[in-house]
């Protein structure tokens, strides 16, 4: 059993409540931040504990905290985002729906830190229940003076208010978000100046994520220092992973980042292996943007090394044998599964949260999306194979934010693994309507050169 | 214009307005248009984005330029249960099709379209953030997750009596 720093208590009968959460050790962590540190040594203790942002980009989180600009007589505000919108990804949501002062008791710490008398939880609007939920909990933590004014007679004063989105992917992407909360269109800002310096209403802002702020509590009661012993080398603490797909047991569960990857799908403690006595073909292992590995290299890298469950590992050999751990959302694909077709509803997906800004990315994304219905319709040409690989790579880098880059990854990574199901749409044309390519040999030992 | 908030909701607009700084209250301008859509049957007309301009003291296309930008405003009427079912890929590799294909079956109706008596619309949408829980489908404010056909048809018998209750 690995150790448990965010959930730990997420299943005590009336956690979501201020009094049940307290009995259990809740807010012990706010107490000693107001009232026995400084705002920077909080900073500091975030620093030493190595954390990095749980959304998906893996930005140390202390780093990002020391960046934001104070300049005498400017409000500074931190915003949590809660827009959790890639696919693959419900891990947040379960930490709001569930444990809801965890990420409140980390606001407030956070506030502390950064100087935030205003802070403000952007959360997608789809998750319109949990507005109710977080709410209460505000007002729970207000009833019992660790939000509001004079917080524990501190003279930190810290509103925290939810902001509810309405439906737009791009928002979670932090200078949209700030575009949104402003109440415009979503569309991401040119950086710099990053909102450390020119964020909310102009002024020095962090945007942080849900899990990223729940993590700065155990980090407080244990110490950065403590917390970076969890884990392996840059990859510290411990990471919620959503898991979802041909497996046994969906849900959010929360490692420390030195499991490997088939102990993570295989064991009964978290997926339970592959659903129907299947076997496993491919895995997204961090949200629909990361590259997608068939089995072979997905649980094994092109070294022969078994590969676990953290930022390095799912990362070596680059895009070209590795993946990335993303935001934690864990797509596994089982031998009935159609490559192209997955492909083709993460274009579709992409188009559509497409703002428009950027021609590369409006235009590519769309064209990408017609050119796989074509393939998986059993009308693709093989230079449209080509053809796809050529657009993603326009895409990719020539856009404001990286969400030309999410739409051009998972394309790019299709065809460098699955090329041969691809070439197969396009031989087979009335056969691929009538099954799927199959395992093949993708879940086959590869050879690993040896030195 | 047309006001669409009664004078407990007005209360709850003054304090949406007071979440932010002086003079940036167009901050509100989405949590309004959600409550606007909310008391509106569903779905904002002309004259209600115009109201809520008004209540902000910004131009009209200023909330024509949100409203068409985030996909959870409905710029047309929609029936009075509105399906969305996901369909991206973890949803997908789940039997997403076959639970919008019984819908289709069922209501006798395409995705985009209303039921004649005005009750159900059918939507397909992207990723919602329920992975896990595939198939599943936004109802309201709700998630209803893991569906089967039979669990969509119950959901369907619920909204039907809920709907004959309330007339």
């Amino acid at each position: 059993m690995g150790r448990k720093l965010l959930l730990e208590k997420a299943h005590v009968e009336g956690i979501r409540h201020f009094d049940v959460y307290r009995r259990e050790g809740g807010y012990k962590a706010a107490e000693k931040a107001l009232t026995t540190m400084a705002p920077d040594a909080v900073t500091e203790e975030v620093k030493k504990s190595g954390l990095r942002g749980r959304g998906g980009a893996g930005f140390p989180a202390g780093m990002k905290w020391s960046f934001l600009a104070k300049p005498e007589g400017i409000p500074r505000y931190l915003v949590c985002n809660a827009d959790e919108s890639e696919p693959g990804t419900f891990k947040d949501r379960y930490l709001m729906e569930f444990i809801p002062h965890l990420l409140i008791e980390g606001l407030v710490i956070s506030s502390f830190a950064l100087g935030s008398n205003r802070t403000y939880i952007y959360i997608r609007g789809e998750y319109a229940w949990i507005v109710d939920i977080l709410e209460e909990a505000i007002e729970e933590a207000r009833a019992n003076n660790f939000v509001g004014n004079n917080i524990l007679g501190t003279g930190f004063n810290c509103e925290i208010y939810v902001q509810r989105g309405a439906g737009a992917y791009i928002c979670g992407e932090e200078t949209a978000l700030l575009e949104s909360l402003e109440g415009k269109r979503g569309n991401p800002r040119i950086k710099p100046p990053f909102p450390a310096v020119k964020g909310l209403w102009d002024s020095p802002t962090v945007v942080n994520n849900v899990e990223t702020l729940a993590a700065v509590v155990p980090i407080i009661n244990i110490g950065g220092e403590e917390y970076a012993k969890i884990g392996v080398g840059k990859s510290t603490g411990t990471k919620l992973i959503s898991a979802c797909g041909n497996i046994n047991k969906p849900g959010v569960y929360e490692i420390d980042m030195t499991i490997s990857v088939e102990e993570f799908i295989y064991s009964d403690e978290y997926c339970g292996g592959i659903a129907n006595g299947k076997r496993l073909k491919a895995c997204i292992p961090g949200g629909s943007s990361v590259p997608i590995l068939p089995a072979n290299l997905l649980l094994k890298t092109a070294k022969g090394e078994p590969r676990i469950m953290n930022y390095e590992s799912l990362s070596d050999g680059g895009f070209a044998t590795g993946t990335m751990m993303g935001s934690g959302g864990f797509i596994v694909l089982d031998e009935d599964q159609c490559i192209v077709k997955n492909t083709l509803t993460l274009a579709r997906f992409y188009r559509h949260e497409s703002c428009g800004q950027c021609s590369p990315c409006r235009e590519g994304t769309g064209w990408m999306e017609k050119i796989l219905k074509n393939i998986e319709y059993g009308k693709g040409k093989k230079s449209d194979i080509d053809l796809l690989w050529d657009i993603q790579r326009k895409i990719e880098g020539n856009t404001i934010c990286p969400l030309g880059d999410a739409a051009a990854w998972p394309v790019a990574a299709a065809i460098r693994h699955f090329r041969d199901e691809f070439e197969w749409h396009v031989d087979h044309p009335v056969e691929c309507l009538q099954r799927n390519y199959g395992l093949a040999g993708y879940a086959e030992p590869l050879a690993v050169a040896t030195a | 214009m047309m006001n669409p908030f009664s004078e407990a909701k007005m209360k709850q607009v003054d304090k949406i307005i007071a979440r932010y700084p002086e003079g940036k209250q167009k901050a509100a301008l989405i949590p309004l248009l959600n409550l606007a859509q909310e008391e509106s049957g569903g779905w904002l007309s002309e004259p209600t984005m115009d109201y809520v301009a008004g209540l902000l003291k910004i131009e009209p296309i200023e909330v024509y330029e949100v409203a068409t930008f985030y996909s959870m405003f409905n710029l047309q009427p929609v029936g009075k249960y509105v399906f969305e079912v996901c369909q991206t890929g973890p949803c997908m590799i789940r039997g997403s099709e076959d639970i919008v294909k019984h819908i289709k079956k069922r209501l006798g109706i395409d995705v985009g379209e209303t039921s004649a008596d005005g009750l159900f619309t059918l939507k397909v949408v992207e990723c919602l953030g329920a992975c896990g829980y595939a198939p599943m489908m936004q109802l309201g404010k709700y998630f209803r997750e893991h569906l089967t056909p039979e669990k969509v048809d119950k959901i369907i018998d619920e909204c039907t009596q809920k709907a004959a209750q309330q007339n």
